[in-house]
């Protein structure tokens, strides 16, 4: 298979590096050689973050380019629309409808931008309200993985495969509500497909 | 042997390790930092902070001398501030192999230029090494000890952001069973006055002829036969985007960039129509193969000089058009980092802008002190340029009616190079005022250890260093320890430095933890109904704290918040209130 990118953005400390590790884990697990690029740094201080993962059966370049990822995967709808010239068309948007103001709007010097639930659903997107299935799956915090169950219905990894890697690498207290975030995130998928 | 899912930096560490090393000592940096950290996890290794890249290199020479193998790591930046021991380490070689690893940052994420550590390696005939991604960042390394000992000179590792921060699956080896060298005085090797010095020029000379022989025969440098209309020649991360970018290229992908294997790229060059070097961030690449009289073909549309390439970039470059998508739409504000929400140095900030201070800053998290609404930093160029430039402010500013001069610094930026900046100070009888902002740790790259907070890498008991002790050794008679979270005390401080003793040197320490360190909240903070959207507290910049864009109403995110009470201090109607303690969970998050 050619390699996939996956494009995975959000706001600093939304979970979007663990999701990423996950996801990246699974595909290993699935047998295919993987790639997956972080920015640290001054991203953790609430900035724009954005991580890739790519995989296939050979993968070189780590990094999206515009109009080349297969999947964009965003955490909040003002990261959706910065990132979204790099979805390839016919390509797979994935959003948590979630809206996290940035400081200088917070602030008064900038505005929101205008229309961006219409323009998320014009460029076909698929809204999750991720946190409320975290917070049906008992546990707030497992939004990122009520996402990549979501993400699943895209992947086809399986979702034994995907328990396994989950139990690997969140705490054990939270493996069943992760678990449940999960398979509630696939079953929204799947309905809206 | 196993596969592990490994980062380019924790490759290196690994690499370090199954080559016997046994010392690593270097200071933080973006994007080289976890992989010091990764390396004081193994078994058998003594790891440490140093104050500042200069006295890790230092430290790593000797280490060396002493015939231990020896890693030492640093970000591109730091490379200057080692470069003095680098260049004679050089003269005197090794004793147990010594591996330094400088990353890089084209596209600057997390610096404040974006230099090619190349030219380090060149200048001071160091050979490096560039790994394209973090298995071969472990072979490399691994093979770099043993090459170190052979040819008697430092090694370097050059990684980029796209090397250290990449996540692959690494094949891991076994340790190889490596005993400690013997040391023997050899004052001619070691001792580098000019007497000795000069042999050992010679020394230099011969061993760069051994490299370039060895170097043409070296397994890393590679040549990837696919077309011979282009011929590319690469290195590092950027070898994986032109594999991807241009699968018709030949391409010739250097692991060894200094010295360049000069039969190996001409032949490759013979080999195709055309050579083009495709690099990023600098042309150090594309002058060495000038540099060997080969030619080197223009692209036929303009490659950025700048920041990180792609393979996108890189088709654009060879005339093909960007694939149909969507444009992000214009008027989708930037996020920019911001400081944490309770940041106990969030007010200084403010203070600072209050007054209209000169404020020479530093390299940390307070640099972000710059941006709206805070707006308080006038300049930031280098790791303790904050104390020396402030200075060289109060320097030209003397004799005519100034704002007042205050350099800002942190605690751990204050270890690695802001002392010696201040001894300057107060030697020459300056005066100006330097806030050390003490939030006990090295934040920006993750909370490491430092002299000043006692903290060491592998937790080994320590000595927290007694800063007002060393201020007040220095003879600096003004020096205060201030609450930073008590508005009315950092005013207060503030104007008695700059106002009262404006002609002398005063330093003010305002201490207390990052938030980021013990995660305590108290009862979060809310905006009763006698909010007059006056909008002072969203001055503060604090992420908690929003204003309504139409009313100008403010709001507190209760989730957010950590209770520390700053902006409640700023309100003049008594609007902003802390919730009883009973009703909320405080306590660890």
């Amino acid at each position: 298979m050619s390699a996939k990118t996956v494009l995975l953005c959000g706001v600093g400390g939304q979970g979007t590096i663990l999701a990423a590790d996950l996801l990246a884990r699974a595909a290993l697990a699935a047998g295919f050689e993987v790639k997956v690029s972080e920015i640290h740094g001054m991203a953790q201080r609430g900035g724009a973050v954005t991580t890739v993962v790519r995989y296939g059966d050979k993968v070189n370049t780590m990094v999206a380019d515009v109009g080349e990822s297969d999947i964009v995967v965003s955490f909040e709808t003002t990261e959706a629309l910065r990132n979204i010239a790099f979805l390839k068309q016919g390509g797979y948007l994935l959003v948590a409808d979630e809206t996290i103001k940035p400081l200088p709007v917070a602030c008064g010097f900038a505005s929101m931008p205008a229309d961006a639930h219409r323009k998320l659903e014009d460029a076909g997107a698929v809204l999750i309200p991720a946190h409320d299935l975290a917070v049906e799956a008992g546990n707030a915090k497992c939004e990122n993985v009520a996402i990549l169950g979501a993400l699943e219905s895209q992947l086809g990894f399986g979702l034994e495969l995907w328990s396994k890697v989950i139990e690997g690498r969140v705490p054990p207290k939270t493996i069943e509500s992760n678990v449940k975030a999960f398979e509630l995130g696939f079953a929204f998928a799947n309905e809206r497909a | 042997m196993c596969m592990q899912l490994m980062s380019g930096n924790e490759a290196i560490a690994r690499g370090a390790w199954e080559a016997g090393a046994t010392i690593g000592v270097a200071y933080p940096g973006t994007p080289s930092t976890e992989t010091m950290e990764s390396f004081a996890t193994y078994e058998g290794v003594y790891a440490e902070w140093c104050t500042n890249e200069k006295v890790a290199v230092e430290v790593g020479v000797g280490a060396s001398a002493a015939g231990a193998r020896v890693l030492s790591t640093m970000k591109h930046v730091g490379v200057n501030v080692a470069a003095d021991p680098l260049f004679t380490a050089a003269y005197t070689g090794v004793n147990g192999g010594y591996v330094i690893l400088a990353a890089d940052d084209p596209g600057m994420y997390s610096s404040q230029n974006e230099q090619d550590s190349h030219f380090y390696a060149r200048a001071a005939h160091v050979p490096i090494l560039d790994p394209a991604d973090a298995s071969e960042a472990l072979a490399f390394t691994k093979k770099a000890y043993e090459l170190s000992e052979r040819f008697d000179v430092p090694f370097m590792i050059r990684s980029t952001v796209r090397v250290s921060h990449t996540k692959t699956p690494v094949e891991t080896g076994e340790k190889v069973d490596y005993e400690l060298k013997s040391y023997e005085k050899n004052p001619a090797k070691w001792v580098m006055m000019p007497a000795f010095a000069k042999p050992r020029r010679k020394v230099q000379l011969e061993r760069i002829a051994q490299l370039e022989e060895w170097v043409e025969q070296c397994e890393f440098n590679e040549v990837v036969k696919r077309g011979s209309e282009i011929g590319v020649v690469c290195c590092g991360a950027v070898y994986q985007h032109v594999i991807e970018a241009l699968p018709e290229a030949s391409v010739l992908k250097l692991g060894v960039t200094w010295p360049l294997p000069k039969e190996k790229v001409t032949s490759f060059a013979n080999s195709v129509d055309a050579l083009y070097v495709i690099e990023e961030g600098s042309d150090y690449l594309t002058s060495e193969v000038c540099a060997l009289g080969v030619e080197v073909a223009d692209f036929p549309c303009d490659l950025p000089r700048d920041g990180e390439l792609s393979p996108g970039l890189i088709k654009r470059a060879f005339g093909f058009e960007a694939p149909e998508h969507i444009e992000s739409p214009g008027d989708v504000p930037g996020r920019p980092p911001a400081l944490c929400a309770g940041c106990p140095h969030r007010l200084v900030f403010k203070e600072l802008s209050r007054i209209k201070a000169i404020v020479t800053g530093d390299i940390g998290c307070y640099t972000l002190g710059t941006l709206p609404p805070l707006s308080a930093m006038d300049t930031c160029v280098d790791m303790g340029a904050s104390v020396s430039m402030s200075h060289g402010f109060e320097l030209a500013l003397a004799g005519r009616e100034h704002q007042p001069v205050v350099a800002v610094i942190g605690d751990s930026t204050f270890g690695h190079s802001g002392l010696s900046s201040l001894i300057t100070t107060v030697y020459n009888k300056g005066a100006g005022t330097v806030c050390i902002l003490d939030n006990r740790t090295t934040a920006m790259t993750g909370r490491q250890g430092n002299p000043f907070n006692g903290v060491t890498l592998q937790n080994r008991e320590s000595r927290e260093l007694d800063l007002v002790g060393v201020l007040e050794a220095l003879g600096i008679e003004n020096v205060s320890v201030v609450d930073p979270h008590d508005m009315k005390a950092v005013r207060g401080a503030l104007k008695v430095a700059t106002k009262d003793q404006a002609d002398e040197l005063s330093v003010l320490v305002f201490k207390a933890p990052c938030v980021l360190l013990h995660r305590q909240r108290k009862p979060h903070y809310f905006v009763n109904g006698d909010c007059r959207s006056c909008g002072v507290c969203a001055t503060l910049g604090c992420p908690a704290i929003s204003k309504d864009a139409e009313t100008g109403i403010a709001c507190i995110d209760a989730a957010m918040c950590i209770g520390c009470g700053q902006c409640a201090q700023y309100c003049a109607f008594s609007a902003i209130e802390q919730v009883p303690a009973s009703s909320e969970k405080g306590g660890v998050r």
